[in-house]
């Protein structure tokens, strides 16, 4: 057995919120220099190559309008474009399935793989099948579920958890991988070494036999067009048109969130989603499909959609934008925070700004008979130095800082209501004037970076919130008439 | 029955609650067309430019020439798959090479034995480097060009567009076609970020732009 230790080293209990809040979790990642080499080098990377191919279109801007508007209008409309996007799929030979939580979607989906009679399943990568720990069901279930993504696939043998959307074994170097696949790829050629290449080809022949015989493939989806009941998938590998296309049956798991209004609007997240997400003008594929092909592609198509939290996000008024999410993962490569910290600090499938506004929002963290108010996931908002640099690369425009201080309000009132049991709870009542205003700590925030609003002394190790004590491990001095983002960059370079 | 209804009624509920007056309208300010005329050089020079970037490779024929393309292109394959109605399958009968025809339609098995597959195209877009199968006879079911190592994509220049939008509009003629959108062959990043080319697909892309 290779020496790889699972990453993190406990299993999570619910995938959406694995127990330690982001502070105690980011003290770990911190100590692992390995892991933050890797990320510092792969976030990096990413981010140069979609500033890059974002520059090379004259309408980016008019792009990100465009996306952001669909997407409000999505919201805005979305009971009628569900029942639209059923009608549609049900009309060209699909079956439509609705599922109120995880536990519900997870039966849905077993039942369809028994139904088949099949015992083992292959899987296009998906947040949304990570979100309700479907693979782990399935297992509890007797049903073998592989991963089929590169990426995903070294995250199974290893017993990792995915640290980022887009690349989620960005944690892992080749030699860790190499060992990963040499000890748990029943078929991995002898005397493998940890060239990517090499490795790839590896995976490559391990999982066609799988894919030329697979009987079920479960899949996420990158969006559905109500008007006409098509549903899309956006990847590079290969594998997500092996599963889409060569099995019999078809299960595909989609929030209810995942919808665009017409076929037209494809073209504004087909030119979005991948230049955000890898930097490429296209990814490689992209397949589309609407209902059943006869004689082309698997004959029996489900689609599940899933609820899991998102209409509590809804409720919210300004929270609710985190559903206009595309995953494309361009708020957390350039996240100062998630680049130190890594995904797996966040505890949630969903890290990075992103998750610190989506995942106490789908658990419905500091809202009545939700969660109570010092779980885990309240911590996550404050994980955040609100510099906005997410805010800049969204393609869908998400005003994520805005949501973050909005949340924070959130939790901070519901910790007032009721007796303050823990530590952080005291430290974010000492913060409560500031966050309580929202609007104008947003302004401010925004306006001048958290440096100045945060650095009232000389230091930004006070951060206020449960941050603090990530932040004292980082003690920096704040100068005074910076943003925090100049700030933030200025040091970085220092660094190198 | 009863998910959905409570789906739907939490959306209504959570809606009545956050929702401030009617959404606003969608701009569509990005370009939705381009100088760049279907077909033109600038078009094809553009295509080509993105297609190696991505490291396809392309060549240029004219109806004369084509059959000499295809035979360099296929000298090797051994054996070729060819949808139903590819309209250069006469030519390939020529040629020093098996044409496995798909009707019936061929096993996973046969197909993964395969040396290549050739497809014409619905739409290419010359921005992003790609181009766009949509199930037609002529370009087959979707496992003809995923299965076989070697894909060998035989455009007509008019059909090179420049901009996505503009592919979009011609793709939205039959959205419930089956599509595949691809640029270049499949590519993985996925260990330090470190590109190889063809994980799962053809790791073999040749693009024949005619005419
Ligand atoms: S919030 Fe925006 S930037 Fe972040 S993953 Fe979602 S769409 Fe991408």
């Amino acid at each position: 057995m290779p020496n790889v230790r699972p990453q993190p080293a406990h299993a999570p209990a619910h995938p959406l919120r694995w127990g330690e809040p982001f502070p105690e979790a980011a003290h770990e990642t911190l100590a692992n220099g390995q892991m933050r080499r890797n990320l510092a080098h792969a976030t990096r990377t990413i981010r140069d190559k979609r500033l890059r191919v974002t520059a090379e279109l004259p309408d980016w801007e008019a792009l990100r309008d465009a996306g952001a508007a669909i997407k409000h209008q999505v919201m805005s409309e979305l009971p009628a474009l569900l029942v639209e996007l059923e009608r549609n799929v049900t009309a060209r030979g699909g079956h439509v399935h609705w599922a109120r939580d995880a536990e519900e979607a997870n039966r849905i989906v077993t039942d369809l793989v028994r139904a088949k009679g099949a015992d083992e399943v292959v899987k296009v990568k998906s947040m949304a099948t990570q979100e309700i720990g479907l693979n782990e069901h399935l297992e509890a279930e007797g049903i073998t579920a592989t991963e089929t993504d590169l990426a995903e696939l070294i995250v199974q043998l290893a017993g990792d958890m995915p640290s980022h959307v887009l690349v989620p074994a960005i944690h892992r170097n080749r030699e860790e991988i190499r060992e990963i696949f040499a000890g748990r790829m029943a078929d991995a050629p002898a005397g493998l070494t940890g060239e990517p290449r090499e490795l790839a080809m590896a995976a490559r022949a391990h999982l066609r036999a799988k894919f030329l015989t697979a009987k079920v493939a479960i899949s996420g989806a990158n969006l559905a067009v109500a008007e006409t009941g098509t549903v899309a998938v956006f990847e590079s590998e290969g594998n997500g048109r092996m599963c889409l296309t060569l099995p019999e049956t078809l299960v595909t798991v989609m929030g209810i969130e995942k919808l665009v209004p017409t076929f037209r609007d494809v073209e504004v997240f087909a030119q979005l989603l991948p230049r955000s997400s890898t930097g490429e003008r296209m990814n490689p594929y992209t397949t589309l499909w609407t209902g059943v092909t006869p004689g082309d592609g698997p004959q029996e198509f489900h689609l599940v959609l899933l609820d899991n939290g998102r209409t509590k996000a809804l409720a919210d008024e300004v929270g609710r934008q985190a559903l206009h999410c595309i995953r494309c993962s361009a708020c957390m490569n350039v996240c100062p925070v998630y680049e130190h910290t890594g995904g797996h600090a966040y505890g949630s499938v969903y890290p990075g700004p992103i998750g610190a506004i989506l995942t106490p929002q789908l658990l419905g963290t500091g809202t009545k008979g939700s969660l109570p108010h010092h779980d885990a996931t309240a911590s996550l908002p404050f994980a955040s130095s609100l510099c906005g640099a997410c805010y800049e690369a969204c393609p869908v425009k998400i005003d994520i800082p805005t949501a973050l201080v909005h949340l924070r309000g959130r939790m901070v009132e519901a910790e007032q209501r009721r007796p303050l049991p823990t530590g952080w709870a005291t430290a974010m009542r000492s913060a409560a004037a500031v966050m309580t205003s929202g609007s104008r700590f947003a302004v401010a925030a925004r306006a001048a970076g958290l440096g100045r609003v945060a650095a009232r002394g000389e230091r930004i190790g006070r951060l206020p919130g449960p941050l603090a004590g990530w932040t004292s491990v980082r003690d920096v001095p704040a100068p005074p008439r910076q943003s925090f983002r100049q700030w933030w960059s200025q040091h970085e370079s220092e660094e190198r | 029955m009863e998910a959905r209804e409570a789906i739907l009624a939490r959306v209504h509920d959570a809606l009545a609650r956050s929702q401030q007056g009617p959404a606003p309208e969608v701009v569509r300010a990005y370009r939705a067309s381009s100088d760049v005329a279907p077909g033109s050089p600038e078009a094809l020079e553009l295509l080509t430019d993105r297609l190696v970037d991505y490291r396809a490779r392309v060549h240029t024929a004219d109806e004369a020439g084509l059959p000499q393309v295809l035979a360099g292109l296929l000298a090797a394959a051994g054996s070729v798959v060819v949808p139903p109605g590819l309209p250069w399958t006469g030519l390939l009968e020529s040629l020093d090479v098996e044409v496995l025809g798909d009707t019936p339609p061929l096993g996973n098995t046969e197909l993964d034995r395969a040396g290549a597959v050739v497809t014409a195209a619905r739409v290419a877009i010359a921005e992003t480097g790609t181009i766009v199968l949509d199930g037609q006879p002529d370009q087959g079911r979707r496992a003809l060009s995923l299965v076989p190592d070697h894909h060998v994509c035989v455009l007509r220049r008019d059909q090179v567009v420049a901009t996505v939008p503009e592919a979009v509009a011609v793709l939205g003629r039959h959205p419930e076609r089956p599509q595949t959108w691809i640029a270049g062959p499949s590519a993985t990043s996925d260990i330090e970020l470190v590109r190889v080319e063809g994980v799962h697909g053809p790791r073999t892309l040749d693009v024949v732009i005619l005419g």
